[in-house]
């Protein structure tokens, strides 16, 4: 039988969500990213120095060097999984980059003799290509993140290993590893390309910290991603529930293995950034980092049971953080005051969300 | 992608009732020395729904999957739409036209109606290099499904929010998005209300009226009755009963199932 609608459907019984119950309004990071206004009203009053110019510049920077790694964490979050080795992986990706531009920009070192040579005065290091040493030693970091990534992903999507556990190990792997490759020292970015290599992470860009822009093209490109490709579509609908995904004929372990991929990746790029604005790469840098990461993203919304999040919510858990942190410091408050005030947010701000979907 | 289709179906002819969409040859399976499946034989119309009833080891969910492509039979055939067919993966029994609603619906709750009813055939549209989902396009088309099925659920409605009948709507919805032509449902009306289970019934007959021919896995006695053309009792792997639902009773079908009654 044809089914010609008799009449178009009616729904006596159900109203339309009002525009604050829905969307944007209705989540977690909503509430937090009001919380934040609210907490730059507040620190408008409490200090006369919070809204000038050099410490809003410095707030941008602070927090974008934890916020990139946080977008990759949130995606891997979204999923369902977690990865606990982001603060390894911003140490031996940012050390292998500078080490490999170190190696490749002393003349007489092996490989060395294709990228520069001595100048007349026998002293002087010139670049054979400019640019080619900053762009191959990046590469290298990243291309260890990306095989941390991948082994991530298979132990946790084909060996079907639980990502806790897989991602502390591997925490202690590359972290271990980083100390192996460089003996426990710190490694500097030198040689011609170390200017660019500068420039690039810690300059100044229309005003604005390089890092900080960086953030905010990656986490537009993000939004695009989860919200309007089939990739994005696909995993939400892992971290809603894996078993109808599979079910439906999504590639469930190739999604996983490129979440996690993507995510140690972000991870080294984030690594790579803040060795250039400490100026090296010290065999414990960013340690426990992973900690403040997950934490930023959990404050901006995503959920550790999947499904949920974005890179608004990653990006406002972070600049929580470094406001809240800035603002002590500006507050003259003692800072050892900073850590537990962050747990105190941490556990506020899923305990919000929780009373509000008991009232919705 | 996803071929566009009329609302309405042609009318079904006497003759297409006579072809079988599904037909089931002798078909068997053992795990080791477990006979789970002995010698069954069915055949399925375009149209027809058939009650699939038997007691928890009876046999049912082996041969829903072996039809949908979960394992291979040990023995027998599968005939599908007059031709005989193998299937080794689930997606193999989707590409010719067979769906399964599954008893815990498979459904990503934190996801809309629409981008349930399209999850992994998403529609897109491509910007340059790059092709982006056609949210438009899915929530009319899922709108329109869930018109066919005269279901109040609306698009871009979360599933977490909706009820047990909502929920069925999207699920069946998919079948209808890929133009199944046989849904095998798998207790639909396990744990939902009553007027959910109504609401269900009535998907089912709409199913039907559109051509598609439904196996209905219940253990409700008066769901079958309600829509079934016929029912077929498994019992010890074997099929016991397949009488057309006029020629039986709900207590002959509960003692075939309990094997009070060997056959009929």
């Amino acid at each position: 039988m044809a089914t010609p609608l008799e009449s178009p459907i009616t729904f006596s019984n159900v109203g339309k969500a009002r525009w604050w119950q829905s969307g944007l309004f209705a989540s977690q990071t909503g509430y937090v990213l009001l919380a934040l206004a609210v907490l730059f009203v507040v620190m408008n009053f409490a200090s006369p120095y919070f809204f000038t110019q050099g410490n809003m510049q410095n707030v941008a920077k602070n927090f974008s060097f934890i916020a990139i790694a946080t977008l990759g964490v949130t995606l891997v979050i979204i999923i369902g999984g977690i990865d606990l080795s982001v603060g390894s992986m911003m140490c031996f990706s940012a050390m292998i980059t500078s080490m490999v531009m170190t190696q490749l920009s002393t003349p007489g070192a092996p490989g060395a003799e294709w990228f520069v040579h001595l100048a007349d005065d026998g002293k002087t290091v010139i670049a054979n290509l400019p640019g080619l040493i900053l762009l191959i030693s990046v590469l290298a970091g990243l291309g260890v993140a990306l095989i941390v990534g991948l082994v991530n992903g298979f132990c946790i999507a084909v060996l079907g290993l639980s990502p806790f556990v897989t991602t502390l190990g591997m925490l202690s792997i590359v972290r271990g590893l980083g100390y192996v490759v460089s003996n426990g020292r710190g490694s500097f970015p030198g040689g011609p390309d170390a200017d660019y290599f500068y420039a690039l992470t810690s300059g100044v860009v229309f005003g604005m910290p390089a890092p900080f822009i960086y953030l905010v093209v990656l986490a537009v490109a993000m939004a695009v991603v989860l919200h309007h490709t089939g990739f994005g579509r696909h995993v939400f609908a892992i971290g809603g529930n894996e078993k109808a995904a599979a079910l439906t004929g999504i590639p469930v372990v190739r999604v996983k293995i490129e979440v996690y991929v993507i995510c140690a990746l972000a991870a080294g790029l984030q690594g790579i950034i803040v060795s250039g604005w400490l100026g090296s790469a010290p065999a414990n840098m960013a340690t426990s980092y992973e900690l403040n990461v997950i934490a930023a993203a959990v404050i901006g919304g995503a959920n550790l049971a999947g499904g949920i999040g974005g890179p608004l919510g990653a990006i406002v858990g972070c600049m929580l953080l470094e406001v809240i942190r800035n603002g002590l410091v500006l507050a003259q408050v003692n800072s050892y005051w900073q850590q537990a005030l962050v747990g105190v947010i941490i556990i506020a701000a899923v305990l919000v969300d929780r009373v509000r979907s008991r009232m919705a | 992608m996803v071929t566009s289709q009329a609302a309405g179906q042609p009318a079904l002819d006497k003759s297409a009732l006579n072809q079988p969409v599904l037909e089931l040859k002798g078909i068997g399976k053992e795990f080791g020395a477990i006979r789970a499946l002995h010698d069954v034989d069915l055949r399925v119309a375009p149209g027809e729904v058939v009650g699939l009833m038997g007691d928890n080891g009876a046999g049912k969910s082996t041969l829903v999957k072996i039809i949908a492509g979960n394992f291979p039979p040990s023995h027998g055939e599968i005939r599908f739409d007059g031709r005989t067919v193998h299937f080794a993966r689930p997606i193999d029994a989707r590409a010719v036209g067979i769906e399964v609603v599954y008893q815990d619906l498979a459904l990503a709750d934190n996801l809309t109606a629409a981008a349930n009813v399209f999850l992994g055939r998403e529609l897109k549209r491509k910007f340059g290099p790059f092709a982006l989902l056609d949210h438009k396009a899915m929530a009319a088309r899922a709108l329109e499904l869930f018109g066919e099925l005269r279901s109040e659920t609306r698009p871009h409605d979360l599933v977490r929010q909706m009820s047990g009948g909502q929920r069925q709507a999207v699920a069946i919805a998919r079948t209808r998005l890929s133009n199944a032509k046989l849904v095998m449902m798998d207790e639909p009306t396990a744990a939902i209300s009553v007027r959910q289970v109504e609401q269900v019934l009535g998907l089912i007959h709409r199913l039907k009226e559109q051509g598609v021919a439904v196996m209905l896995i219940s253990h409700r006695m008066p769901d079958v009755f309600a829509v079934c053309d016929r029912v077929v009792v498994m019992r010890r792997g074997e099929k016991r009963a397949d009488k057309a639902i006029g020629d039986t009773s709900p207590e002959e079908v509960t003692s075939l199932i309990t094997g009070a009654k060997e056959a009929a």
